[in-house]
């Protein structure tokens, strides 16, 4: 049985005091020790940002990747190898800016993974620039007038881009984020958690406050999670209540399901041998 | 011209199957066991616009296309236009006259044969398609060059379903029949069948021959977003992803194509992408965070004329100096230029043993005319290949004194290399500076002790190519002047060294394929005998002599550069170079 000390690591952790990014780490150690996943079965991916040195904190495997880059880098690896856990750790502009390309085609490709967006809807670690997530009128050091266009909605991208598993949390409640990432690991396909995380140090505005008296869980009010067009509806409610929880989630067909080629073995598998070209280079003829 | 010697040129609109046809009189001649050449140059346009291909057919090896043309296979009138001053005296242009009017005030020439053949005329009575009237010609062009319709058949065979591999015999059947009747053997030409025919050589573009490579060094996952002209691979690999029981992939673009490669590579599997100037500039970041995290993908890049989007079909050089250098900081890297088909094939599966040896990016570099040329090899020798994979450690668990360190501090610079998966294991790499467990780590001496670790795998790869055919040289020994280039420039300088030569001009050749690390000990002591040197490039600043100055502390004595988007023609390169003897 993995145990939270197997998980812990020799490095210092500098996130500051209260950061939503704690909630987040706990959640997801928990959720490896309650599914009891093997430390060397698991890789976690990050990008650039504060949530990027996650990988400093989970002693599994780990790949600390470039800005916005998660994806791509995470769908390489379970590509290759799929019997591996792959977890992309993102922040909002890490993913929604830097490397929103990505998202819309990692969505529908449903590559069986997990995205969790460490959402706090302001850029941290270069000391507190607006992102694409701040809401509308948001000040900071790179919009002293306020944010001008409205915020992006990537629970409703997702829903639209045909996302498999839909689901936003709030590292302010540990519990629920942690049964979030249980269900995101156990569904087959690419699940998508945007997790809302107070940045305690320039975020003025979205603080736990904010969100504890906004935020309400979705399962709490009966709804159908296989009802897209009543996820799209969640999705867009913004302002005196906000919901968490999973608003969709279906089950289709992986990207590899559809690579009958690779049913037997993993890539990773596959003998280190030069491999016989006759019959192409005789088609050459 | 002479007997089995051609030069023939096929050309026409865009979309009218200039390339195919080009290529299917390219095999024909392959088939007969001539060697055979065959470049094609098209527009950045799907329709309208003057495509054409030449095919350089010939009783000895060619290396490259030739600068005059014997034969025109003109399927619409701009190709007599454009090509009428290329045509030797006595070539022959095939074209329907029913379809272009022309005038000798147009044509210009009266040393040219011109041969009617009603194509659309015979195309319609077949009921076919009008693509079809490309097969006519070559029927037409079989028959004026005495040759045999059968091999043409047997190609179309090969290359089309049955149906319309019938369709077009007949419509070659019919070209064929109306030149014999209306021309007779009028053209003089006698193009007879070797005695090496039949299905012995191979003849393939650089990009497939780079493809094939890959296939051979058992690369698993390739991923790229279609760029010209690197797109080829991609559509070589594609068909085969069943077959070879790989991934390949179309990414969304460039960055998520080297992140996934990266990926892939740190998951255990061999990986690899191609691109042109522009994807890798988005490729860039990416590369540099494979020379950080020691990941070992091999990335091909065929550079097309630039700055910017440049001449999307078109050839040049210009990229070397970017590709040695792309990405910001230092870190160790290798770029190979192979020169010709073979090389293409033999040099990539060195790059990734190269790339897991020392757990570096691996770099090709080619560009349009070598990736898109088709070239004649012998059926490439599959027993020369071995695998390499360095220090990977290929068992189900990690048996170690200490805790698996991925970036471990070795005498080599390289580290034991773990699959995530393995037990007993925890693989971890980063982009930021690191300790050896992987661990984010900004101290000043780590950051200088894994700096020197990454560096030092630089002086052991180093050493490894002394034994690896970095250069090549072709003789004579004793010459007036040395040739040096990379890359395609190869088969015109070779071309163009057989000319001199017949005229008692003794030029050498030498060819440098990986230029970084630079092979400068080899190139010094081929060039410390040289009596005069002249650098070959399509390039403008001649990025090759810049780096034989950094190397080697010596200037060239003479650069012949092009950078007009075209490769050098070898009659005229040889002209060049007499100049400057």
């Amino acid at each position: 049985m993995v145990t939270l000390e197997d998980l812990k690591t020799t490095k210092t952790n500098t996130w500051c005091p209260g950061c939503g990014n704690f909630g987040i780490l706990m959640a997801f150690k928990k959720a490896l020790i309650e599914l009891d996943i093997a430390r060397e079965e698991a890789v976690l991916v990050s990008g650039i940002g504060c949530h990027g040195k996650m990988v400093n904190y989970v002693n599994i495997n780990g790949f600390h990747g470039i800005h916005g880059r998660v994806l791509p880098l995470a769908m390489g690896i379970k590509l290759a190898n799929p019997k591996l856990n792959v977890v992309g750790f993102a922040g909002d502009a890490d993913q929604y800016n830097e490397g929103w390309s990505h998202f819309a085609h990692a969505v529908r490709m449903n590559i069986d993974m997990i995205l969790i967006v460490h959402d706090n809807m302001v850029l941290g670690l270069t000391t507190g620039q607006a992102t694409s997530t701040s809401q509308q009128g948001f000040k900071s050091k790179s919009t002293p007038f306020g944010v001008i266009p409205p915020m992006l909605n990537p629970l409703a991208h997702a829903l639209v881009s045909n996302g498999t598993f839909v689901a936003r949390g709030f590292s302010g409640d540990m519990f629920h984020l942690k049964n979030l990432i249980v269900e995101a690991i156990k569904h087959r396909g690419f699940a998508f958690i945007d997790v809302f995380q107070p940045c305690v140090t320039f975020n003025y505005l979205n603080t736990y406050d904010w969100f504890r008296q906004r935020v309400y869980k979705l399962e709490e009010e009966n709804h159908d999670v296989t009802d897209r067009r009543k996820a799209l509806d969640k999705a867009f409610e913004w302002g005196e209540r906000i919901p968490i929880g999973i608003f969709y989630k279906k089950e289709r067909s992986t990207y590899r399901d559809n690579l009958p080629n690779l049913k037997d073995a993993p890539l990773t598998e596959m003998p280190a041998e030069p491999v016989d070209i006759t019959s192409t280079i005789n088609e050459m003829m | 011209m002479g007997n089995n010697k051609i030069s023939l040129l096929v050309g026409g609109e865009a979309g009218a199957g200039i390339t195919r046809s080009g290529f299917l009189f390219a095999k024909t001649c392959l088939r007969g066991g001539l060697y055979v050449f065959g470049a094609n140059d098209y527009q950045s346009l799907i329709r309208g616009g003057h495509n054409f291909y030449t095919v350089r057919a010939d009783k000895e090896m060619v290396y490259s296309q030739s600068d005059t043309v014997d034969v025109l296979l003109a399927l619409n009138k701009e190709t007599i236009l454009f090509h009428k001053h290329e045509l030797v005296s006595g070539a022959g242009i095939i074209y329907d006259g029913d379809q272009i009017e022309l005038t000798d005030e147009e044509l210009e020439r009266d040393d040219i044969r011109l041969y009617h053949v009603p194509l659309r005329k015979i195309v319609k009575e077949l009921d076919g398609p009008q693509i079809m009237e490309n097969t006519v010609a070559l029927g037409a062009a079989i028959a004026l060059l005495d040759y045999e319709l059968e091999l043409l058949n047997e190609v179309l065979i090969d290359t089309f379903k049955t149906k319309i591999a019938e369709l077009n015999i007949k419509a070659a059947k019919k070209g064929f029949n109306y030149t014999r009747e209306h021309y007779g053997n009028s053209f003089g030409y006698k193009f007879q069948i070797k005695s090496s025919a039949g299905k012995k050589r191979i003849f393939l573009t650089g990009n497939e021959a780079i493809g094939l490579g890959a296939l051979k060094a058992g690369c698993k996952f390739y991923a790229a977003y279609p760029m010209t002209p690197a797109t080829p691979i991609l559509h070589f690999l594609a068909p085969l992803e069943r077959k070879y029981k790989m991934v390949v992939i179309q990414t969304e673009n460039e960055i998520a194509a080297i992140n996934m490669v990266a990926g892939a590579s740190f998951a255990g599997v061999r990986s690899m992408t191609a691109t042109s100037g522009g994807g890798f500039c988005l490729m860039s970041e990416g590369l540099g965070m494979i020379g950080m995290t020691e990941t070992s993908p091999v990335i091909v890049l065929v550079q097309r004329p630039g700055p910017s989007t440049g001449l999307p079909t078109y050839s040049a050089q210009g990229d070397l100096r970017f590709a040695i250098h792309a990405s910001q900081g230092e870190f160790p890297r290798v770029l190979i230029a192979p020169g010709d088909v073979e090389e293409c094939f033999y040099y990539t599966v060195e790059a990734f043993n190269l790339a897991e040896k020392f757990q570096i990016p691996s770099l090709i570099i080619l560009d349009k005319y070598l990736a898109e040329s088709h070239g004649t090899a012998e059926a490439f020798d599959q027993n020369r290949i071995g695998i390499d994979r360095g220090k990977l450690i290929i068992r189900d668990e990690y048996i170690g004194e200490e805790e698996y360190k991925r970036h471990k501090f070795t005498e080599d610079g390289v580290s034991p290399r773990a699959m995530p998966g393995m037990k007993g294991a925890i693989v971890r790499t980063n982009a930021d500076e690191h300790n050896e467990l992987g661990y984010t780590n900004e101290d000043p001496l780590v950051t200088t002790k894994m700096t020197d670790k990454r560096f030092k795998k630089l002086n052991v790869l180093n050493k490894e190519l002394e034994k690896f055919e970095t250069i090549k040289f072709y003789g004579p020994e004793e010459a007036d002047a040395t040739i040096i280039g990379w890359g395609s420039t190869k088969g015109p300088i070779r071309e163009a060294v057989k000319i001199l030569s017949n005229e008692d001009i003794a030029v050498n050749y030498l060819q440098i394929l990986y230029l970084h690390p630079f092979p400068t000990d080899k190139v010094k002591k081929i060039l410390q005998s040289a009596k005069k040197t002249i650098v070959v490039e399509n390039n403008k600043t001649s990025q090759l002599s810049s780096l034989i100055r950094e190397h080697l502390l010596t200037t060239v004595d003479h650069k012949i550069l092009k950078y007009d988007g075209r490769p050098f023609n070898p009659k005229a390169l040889s002209k060049s170079i007499k100049e400057v003897l």
